[in-house]
């Protein structure tokens, strides 16, 4: 791969590689009478505490990927492991697409849904929804109900409802698609402050080529239409990453570039696809 | 500001419109331009409302006509709700339970009166069983479509937060639901407040209903005005009360 890095500090896969926390072997979904295969045969191991992109057309079974992931959708065929490593802990917390904050809750009581549900007492909820609250600079806007809440800040709700719950794997799925560029960049910068503090694995799904960049150490391309892997590509830029910084580098517009390379039939493809089937 | 003067305004046009009526109904039914003794002159009508609270007639008859109202929304209603909640999270008892609905839903609730008469009797229970039906449909209807109409995003946050099923009814489907139900409830008040006067017509010795017809069998017209008036107030204080009560259970909305 051509890509050079500034600062490569990566550990090779010789010294003590951190154990593979999601195992997928031979994923397929296919969804009921119609026969459409979503995902097609996917074999994938994510180690502990890596953020791992996903990036796809619209339509390339993604979504679907992380709703198995997550438990809210069944597997057609194959095997997925998640390997435990605290019991006690909550196996993994989604942030959705869009709005997905209770309109009936205040941020508090949202921030606050994951735990509430697993039975943490009172004061353990307020001192960890404090926190994270108070991270994402939110804590004073905690009695507020999500329709008073700008876009933005309504996601970073969802995010902290989801690190509050403290689970060993975060999946997010497209969670700044709604938002404008300005405020994109801005919770980029959240994100990977608050992540780089806690380490968790992270599964993050994405159609935006500078957000994969941007956000993961290893980038998975799907195909459209079904669902493969196409290429996995290492991300070499070292941590703390400097969101605006990063885009200076050189080797960030040429893996960008090397992305979309390969993105950019599938994306044809896709939607040759879904003007065909008309 | 122009905004504030424009909506003063309108109320005090609002208030207007009523009162140069009633005051055109007074000189019309004064001059003899209207025959008074179908439409006696609002003056009169206020007297004689002044009158029937000094006899305690109209207390009497107003406690009677509330309380019904209120034990038959409570018999129709609670249920309701409670299989209006079940039906909108369970697919199968909405599939085993709707046609009975749809069927018996369209029968106007006067015309089982009679059946209800046979088989309540012609004390209290018959009369709070028909302001029951009337509650039961609409608050029933509006509980399963705000249930069954919540977004699925929501269910799914509260699956992947491993939320209990009671948890998810707790958390998720009544507050949810919670809009549309109050929607239901002020239906089911306007329909008991039509099937009280019904019943109490037919089938009562008190009450306002009670209190309009049998001014209708001795010919007090201007009784019968009040009756109408007090059941006009009614409808417009319960409406007031349950704006309140939406606004204190459903606090999201109010903010907003």
């Amino acid at each position: 791969m051509a890509v050079v890095s500034m600062l490569n500090v990566k550990p090779s896969p010789a010294e003590a590689a951190p154990p593979v926390q999601i195992s997928l072997r031979g994923v397929r979904k296919y969804f009921g009478s119609s026969g459409f295969v979503a995902v097609d045969g996917i074999d994938l191991d994510i180690p502990q505490g890596q953020f791992f992109v996903i990036v796809g057309p619209s339509g390339c079974g993604k979504t679907t990927l992380l709703r198995m992931l997550a438990g809210l959708e069944s597997l057609s065929e194959g095997t997925m492991k998640l390997n435990r490593t605290d019991p006690s802990r909550p196996e993994n917390s989604m942030v959705f697409q869009g709005d997905s904050l209770f309109p009936w809750m205040t941020v508090y009581d949202n921030a606050a849904y994951g735990l509430r549900m697993r039975g943490v007492s009172d004061k353990d909820v307020e001192e960890s929804v404090k926190l994270w609250l108070e991270r994402i600079g939110l804590y004073r806007f905690r009695d507020r109900y999500p329709s008073q809440l700008s876009g933005g800040m309504r996601q970073r709700v969802s995010i902290v409802r989801a690190f509050a719950n403290d689970p060993e794997i975060l999946l997010m799925d497209e969670p700044f698609s709604a938002l404008d560029e300005q405020n994109k960049m801005l919770l980029h910068e959240e994100l990977l402050r608050i992540w780089e503090a806690t380490k968790k694995t992270v599964v993050f799904i994405t159609h935006s080529v500078d957000e994969a960049v941007t956000l993961g150490d290893r980038i998975m391309i799907m195909t459209a239409n079904p669902g493969r892997e196409k290429a996995i590509i290492d991300v070499p830029f070292a941590r703390p990453r400097n969101v605006l910084e990063l885009r200076h580098d050189p080797a960030y517009g040429d893996l960008v570039f090397h992305i979309w390379e390969q993105l950019r039939d599938e994306v044809q493809r896709a939607r040759m696809n879904a003007e065909g089937g008309k | 500001m122009a905004n504030k003067s424009g909506y003063i305004g309108e109320r005090f046009i609002g208030l207007l419109t009523p009162l140069v009526l009633l005051g055109m109904w007074e000189a019309a039914a004064r001059t003899g331009l209207i025959d008074a003794r179908f439409f006696p002159p609002p003056s009169s009508i206020v007297h004689t409302f002044g009158a029937l609270i000094a006899s305690g007639e109209l207390w009497t008859n107003l406690v009677a006509s509330l309380r019904r109202l209120f034990l038959g929304m409570l018999l129709g209603g609670v249920p309701a709700l409670f299989l209006g909640l079940a039906m909108g999270i369970s697919k199968p008892l909405r599939a085993a339970i709707d046609p009975l609905i749809s069927a018996t839903y369209p029968i106007p609730k006067s015309a089982i009166l009679p059946l209800v008469l046979l088989i309540f009797g012609l004390g209290e229970m018959s009369k709070v069983v028909m302001v029951a039906l009337g509650a039961f449909y609409p608050i029933l209807i509006n509980t399963v479509m705000g249930v069954a109409n919540i977004d699925k995003i929501y269910l799914d946050v509260g699956h992947n937060y491993r939320a209990s099923r009671w948890q998810v009814f707790r958390t998720i489907a009544l507050p949810g639901a919670l809009p549309s139900i109050m929607a239901g409830v002020k239906l089911a008040m306007g329909m008991g407040l039509i099937l009280i006067a019904i019943s109490e017509m037919v089938a009562a010795s008190d009450g306002i209903g009670y209190m309009i017809w049998n001014a209708w069998q001795v010919l007090t017209v201007d009784t019968m005005y009040v009756g109408l008036l007090v059941i006009a107030l009614l409808g417009f204080v319960f409406s007031v009360i349950l704006d309140e009560i939406e606004r204190m259970l459903i606090p999201w909305k109010a903010r907003a």
